[in-house]
C-alpha cells in the first residue's frame, strides 16, 4: 500500500512530483524554521549581548525579499502543478506493451464490482489485470459516492451515481496489490478492500476464459438480487457477464440506484441504521 | 403528539454515549442545583445571561468553546483509542457508533470550538483595542451567542436522544439523503448548523460594522492593531460565506423533508453541486478561523518582543489578500472528481498563491522578533510553537495543492494530519495564546505560568507524536474514517498516534488545572496595573477587568501602538491633559437573546423529531420575542459623570501607588 513504492508509471510519476515538491519547499522551510528558533533564542530577554532595536519595524529591502521568496517558490511549484495536472490527467490514456484492457468499475454498498466487457467476465472485490497493458477504467457508483484507489498504481478517482469517470493506469510488476475505497460511504466502508492481481499476459487470457466458462451468470436480474442491496460479501465471486450493457444500464440509471438501509419495525425506525447487515 | 420521538430514541443498548450523556447531565444538574441553592441565579441572570456587554458575551463564547473542546476531545480520544486496537478486529466501537463520533468530532471542533473561541476573543478584545465602549449591535450580539449555544446544545442532545449524523462533518449526499441516512442523525446536524449559522452571521455583521463604523478619535484604518484588521477580514468572510452554508444545508433539508431533488441520485439531483457549494463556504471558513489567530500572534509576538510589528502595512495587505483569494480555491477539495486538467491546475495554483501572503506573515513575525527582547511567557511559547508547526502544515498544504500529489494523498490520513496541523498548530495554538494573553484583562488576574508552560509542552510534543504518525500512515495508503483495518503496516503508526493523543489529553488536563489553580490563587496573581505584559494597544490602558463602559474618557490615538506611545510620553513626564468626565450612555441588558435561543432550541428539536405543533409554537415564540424587543421603549441607561469619575479615579490611584512603590524601591 506504500505510495512511495509505486508499481506503475502513473504512481511513479506522482511519487516523483510529490518528492520533488517536498524538496523544493524544504529548501526554504528548513532555513526559515532555523531562523525562527535562532532569533527566538538569541534575542531572549536575558541575553545582554543581543542588540535591542525597540523601534525597528520597517525595511524596504527585507520586505522585497519577504514577498519574493514565497512568490518564487510558488512560481516554480505552480509550473510543476500545471505540467503535472496535464501529464497525469486521469482521463489521459497511458501507453503500454500489450492490448488495452477495459474494466468497468462499479462501487456498491459495500463492495466493488469489476466488469470486463470484452472478456465477458465480472468479479467482486478482486481485480485481475495483465502486466504492462494500458488499463482503461470506467467508474461509476450504484449508490453513494466512493473513490477508487490502488495506492501503488496511483490516482484516486471518485465514483458517482449517474456519472462515469475515466481513469487510466498501468501495472508494471507481476504480483498482488491492494485496493480500497478512499471516500467514506457508510457503515461497511472499511470492508471495501479489493485484491489486485497483476498477472502475465498469457495468464490473464487463461484466467479470463476460465472465468467466463465457470462463473455464475450476471445480468440485470442477478445484479439486482445479489449485489445491489447493502451487504459485505465474504466471497470474491466470479461472474460470467451475460449482459454486456450492464455497466451502461447502471451508469445511466436504467437500473435504479441501490436502496439504503432497510429499517424493520417502528423500534428500529427510531434510530437504528444499517448495523444489522454486517 | 411527539412526532417520531419515542422512548426507543434513547440508545439503551449503547453504553458509551449513554454513560457519557448521563455524566454530563448529572454535572449540568449539579451545577444548576448549586447555582439555585447558593442563590447565584439572580446574579447569573442579571450579569451574564441577559448581559449585552461585549466583554461578558466574549467570555461566554470562550467558555462555550472550552467546554465543547472537552467534548470534541473526548471524541478524539475514543477514535484514536479505537484505531490503536482495531487491527483485524472490531475494536470497542461498532461502525454505526464510530461513524457518529468522527462526524461529531469534526462538527463540534469547527463549529462549536474554533468558531466560538475566535468570535469570543474578537468580541472581547476588538472594542477595547478600538478604544470604544461597545460593539455596534449589542443585543444582536447576545442573540448571536445564544443561537450558537443552541446549536451546541442540539448536537449534545443527540448523544442521548436519537443519534448524530454518520456522514462525516460535511454530509456529502447522496449518503446524507433520506435514502441512505433515514434516521435523525443528519437532521440533528442540519438544524443545529442552520441555527448556529444564523448566530455566526449575526456576529459577523456586528463585528464588521463595529470595526468599520465605531472607532475612537484618531483610530484610522492604518493605526488599528493587527488583530482588528484580521477581525475585519475574518468577519467579511463570515458575511460572504456563511449564507452559502445556510443555503446549501437548507437545500439538503428540502431534499430530506419535502422530497426535493437538489442532490439526490434520482430526478436530476447532483451531488457535485453540493460539493462545490459546501466548499465555497468551507474553504473561506478555514481562513475565518485562522486569520484571527494570525492577529493574535501579531499582538503576542510584538508585545513580548518589545517591538512594533515588522512590516505592518505589508501585514495588512497580506491579510486582505488572503481574505480575497480564499474564495477562489474551493475546488482543491475535490481534484479527484475527474474535472479536466485545466480546472485542476488553475485551482491548484490559486491555492498555492495563498501561501505567498501567509509566508509573508511568517517572515514578518520573524523580523518582529529580530532585535527584540523576547520574554518567553506562555503566550509567546505558543506563538513560537505555532510558527514552527504552521510552516510544516503549510508545506503539506501546498503539497496537496499540487493536483498530481493530491491524486495520491486525497482523503488519506496524510490529509487528516495536514488539516489538523494547520487547525491545531494555527487556530488552536492561536486561541490558547490569546486566551492566556487576554485572561488578565478579562478577570483581573493572570493565569499560572508554570502550569501553562507544562501544558504547552505536553500539547506541543503530543501534537507531533499524534500527527506525524498520521502523515506516515497516509503515505502508506491509509484513508480516513476507517473503523477498523487489516493492514499490518498501519498498526504501529496507529498505536503511536494513540500515545500522542494521551499526551495531548494530559496537556489539556494541565490547562484545566492551570485555570483552577489560578482561580484559587487569584490574589497572588492579581494584576493591579491593567497592563501586566507591558503591552502596546489600547485594551491595556484601562483597568483589569475593564469597567462596564471600558474607557472613562475616549482615548485619542495619534500613532500605531497607541498605548505604547502614551506610556512613552508619560515616562518622559509630559503633562497629562485635564480629564473632564461626562455621563455615559450604555445599552440596557436584554433577555432577547436567551429567550430567542430558547425558542430556537424548541423549534430545532421539534423539527428534528417532526413534532409539528411544537415547531409552530417555537416559531411564534421567537417572533413574539422579536416583536417585544422591537417595541421596546428605552434601551439605554445613563451612568452619571460622578460615578464614572469615582471608578476612574480609583483605578488611576491604584496605578499611581504601584508606580510610586516601584519608584521608591
Amino acid at each position: 500500500m506504500n505510495i512511495l513504492d509505486p508499481q506503475g508509471p502513473i504512481a511513479a510519476a506522482e511519487k516523483t512530483i510529490l518528492i520533488d515538491s517536498i524538496g523544493i519547499m524544504l529548501a526554504i522551510v528548513v532555513p526559515t524554521i532555523v531562523a525562527i528558533l535562532a532569533f527566538a533564542f538569541w534575542f531572549r530577554h536575558s541575553n545582554s549581548r543581543a542588540q535591542y532595536l525597540p523601534n525597528w519595524a520597517y525595511s524596504g529591502r527585507l520586505e522585497l525579499v519577504v514577498w519574493s521568496i514565497p512568490t518564487l517558490t510558488i512560481i516554480l511549484l505552480g509550473g510543476v502543478a500545471w505540467i503535472g495536472s496535464h501529464e497525469l490527467d486521469p482521463a489521459r490514456p497511458v501507453e503500454g506493451t500489450g492490448p488495452p484492457i477495459t474494466v468497468q468499475v462499479v462501487s456498491l454498498d459495500w463492495k466493488w464490482l469489476f466488469i470486463y466487457p470484452d472478456q465477458r467476465v465480472a468479479t467482486v472485490n478482486s481485480l485481475t489485470v495483465p502486466v504492462g497493458s494500458p488499463l482503461n477504467l470506467r467508474l461509476t457508483s450504484a449508490s453513494v459516492m466512493n473513490a477508487f484507489f490502488i495506492p501503488q498504481l496511483g490516482t484516486i478517482l471518485y465514483t458517482m451515481n449517474g456519472m462515469v469517470t475515466r481513469l487510466h493506469l498501468r501495472a508494471d510488476e507481476v504480483g498482488d496489490l491492494q485496493g480500497l475505497s478512499a471516500h467514506f460511504s457508510g457503515d461497511g466502508f472499511p470492508e471495501m478492500l479489493f485484491d489486485v492481481h497483476v498477472v502475465s499476459q498469457p495468464a490473464f487470457g487463461d484466467w479470463a476464459s476460465n472465468a467466463a466458462r465457470t462463473g455464475r451468470p450476471l445480468n440485470a436480474d442477478t445484479y439486482k438480487s445479489e449485489l445491489l442491496k447493502q451487504s459485505v460479501p465474504k466471497d470474491k465471486t466470479v461472474y460470467h457477464l451475460e449482459d454486456p450493457e450492464l455497466f451502461q444500464s447502471i451508469a445511466s440509471q436504467r437500473i435504479p440506484p441501490g436502496p439504503g438501509p432497510q429499517l424493520q419495525g417502528p423500534k428500529e425506525a427510531a434510530n437504528t441504521g444499517a448495523s444489522d447487515v454486517r | 403528539m411527539f412526532g417520531k420521538l419515542t422512548l426507543d430514541a434513547i440508545p439503551l443498548s449503547q453504553p458509551i454515549p449513554l454513560i457519557a450523556g448521563g455524566v454530563v447531565l448529572v454535572a449540568i444538574l449539579a451545577v444548576l442545583a448549586w447555582v439555585v441553592i447558593a442563590g447565584h441565579l439572580p446574579y447569573l441572570w442579571k450579569e451574564w445571561i441577559t448581559s449585552v456587554d461585549h466583554k461578558r458575551i466574549g467570555v461566554m463564547y470562550t467558555l462555550l468553546a472550552m467546554v465543547m473542546l472537552l467534548r470534541g476531545g473526548s471524541d478524539a480520544i475514543l477514535m484514536r483509542g479505537q484505531l490503536a486496537i482495531a487491527y483485524q478486529s472490531q475494536g470497542f466501537l461498532p461502525p454505526e457508533h464510530y461513524n457518529q463520533i468522527f462526524s461529531a468530532h469534526g462538527t463540534i471542533m469547527i463549529f462549536f470550538v474554533a468558531m466560538p473561541f475566535v468570535i469570543g476573543l474578537m468580541n472581547f478584545v476588538v472594542p477595547l483595542q478600538l478604544g470604544v465602549r461597545d460593539v455596534a449591535f449589542p443585543t444582536l450580539n447576545s442573540v448571536g451567542f445564544w443561537l450558537t449555544a443552541t446549536g451546541a446544545l442540539l448536537v449534545n442532545i443527540s448523544l442521548v436522544v436519537g443519534e448524530f449524523a454518520r456522514t462525516g462533518w460535511l454530509p456529502y449526499p447522496p449518503l446524507s439523503e433520506l435514502t441512505y441516512s433515514p434516521t435523525v442523525g443528519v437532521d440533528y446536524y442540519l438544524w443545529s448548523l442552520e441555527i448556529s449559522g444564523v448566530g455566526t452571521l449575526v456576529a459577523g455583521i456586528n463585528l464588521v460594522t463595529t470595526v468599520l463604523k465605531i472607532r475612537t478619535k484618531g483610530m484610522n484604518y492604518l493605526r488599528m492593531p493587527m488583530f482588528c484588521w484580521t477581525t475585519l477580514a475574518s468577519n467579511l468572510l463570515i458575511i460572504t460565506a456563511f449564507p452559502i452554508l445556510t443555503a446549501t444545508l437548507a437545500m439538503l433539508i428540502l431534499d430530506r423533508y419535502l422530497g426535493f431533488h437538489f442532490f439526490t441520485n434520482e430526478a436530476g439531483g447532483n451531488l457535485m453541486m453540493f460539493m462545490n457549494l459546501i466548499w465555497a463556504w468551507g474553504h473561506p471558513e478555514v481562513y475565518i478561523l485562522v486569520l484571527p489567530a494570525f492577529g493574535i500572534f501579531s499582538e503576542v509576538v510584538s508585545t513580548f518582543s518589545g517591538k512594533p510589528l515588522f512590516g505592518y502595512r505589508s501585514m495588512v495587505l497580506a491579510t486582505m489578500a488572503i481574505c480575497v483569494i480564499s474564495f477562489m480555491v474551493w475546488l482543491h477539495h475535490f481534484f479527484t472528481m475527474g474535472a479536466g486538467p485545466n480546472v485542476n491546475a488553475i485551482f491548484g495554483i490559486a491555492s498555492m498563491i495563498i501561501a505567498v501572503p501567509t509566508g509573508v506573515k511568517i517572515y514578518n513575525w520573524l523580523f518582529t522578533m529580530y532585535g527584540g527582547r523576547i520574554r518567553f511567557t506562555t503566550p509567546m511559547l505558543w506563538a513560537v510553537g505555532f510558527m514552527v508547526t504552521f510552516i510544516l502544515g503549510g508545506l503539506t498544504g501546498v503539497l496537496v495543492a499540487v493536483p498530481p500529489a493530491d491524486f495520491l494523498l486525497h482523503n488519506s490520513l496524510f490529509l487528516v494530519a495536514h488539516f489538523h496541523n494547520v487547525i491545531i498548530g494555527g487556530v488552536l495554538f492561536g486561541v490558547f495564546a490569546g486566551y492566556i494573553y487576554w485572561f488578565p484583562k478579562a478577570f483581573g488576574f493572570r493565569l499560572h505560568e508554570g502550569l501553562g508552560k507544562i501544558a504547552f509542552w505536553f500539547n506541543f510534543i503530543g501534537f507531533y507524536v499524534t500527527f506525524v504518525p498520521l502523515y506516515a500512515a497516509g503515505m502508506l495508503g491509509m484513508t480516513r474514517r476507517m473503523q477498523h483495518y487489516d493492514i499490518y503496516e498501519w498498526r504501529s503508526w496507529m498505536i503511536a498516534a494513540g500515545v500522542g493523543t494521551a499526551l495531548l489529553s494530559i496537556g489539556v488536563l494541565f490547562q484545566v488545572a492551570q485555570l483552577v489553580v489560578s482561580i484559587l490563587r487569584r490574589d497572588e496573581l492579581r494584576d493591579y496595573t491593567g497592563d501586566p505584559w507591558d503591552a502596546r494597544s489600547l485594551e491595556w490602558s484601562t483597568a483589569s477587568p475593564p469597567p462596564v463602559f471600558n474607557f472613562a474618557v475616549m482615548p485619542e490615538v495619534k500613532t500605531e501602538d497607541a498605548y505604547w506611545e502614551m506610556k512613552a510620553k508619560a515616562a518622559h513626564g509630559e503633562p497629562q491633559p485635564e480629564i473632564h468626565y461626562q455621563p455615559i450612555e450604555m445599552p440596557r441588558n436584554s433577555p432577547t437573546g436567551f429567550v430567542c435561543a430558547f425558542f430556537a432550541t424548541i423549534t430545532g428539536f421539534s423539527l428534528i423529531w417532526h413534532i409539528w405543533w411544537l415547531v409552530i409554537a417555537g416559531v411564534i415564540g421567537a417572533f413574539v420575542t422579536f416583536v417585544v424587543f422591537a417595541w421596546r421603549d428605552s434601551d439605554e441607561y445613563e451612568i452619571p459623570a460622578a460615578e464614572v469619575e469615582r471608578v476612574d479615579r480609583e483605578n488611576i490611584a491604584e496605578r499611581r501607588s504601584l508606580v510610586t512603590a516601584a519608584g521608591s524601591v
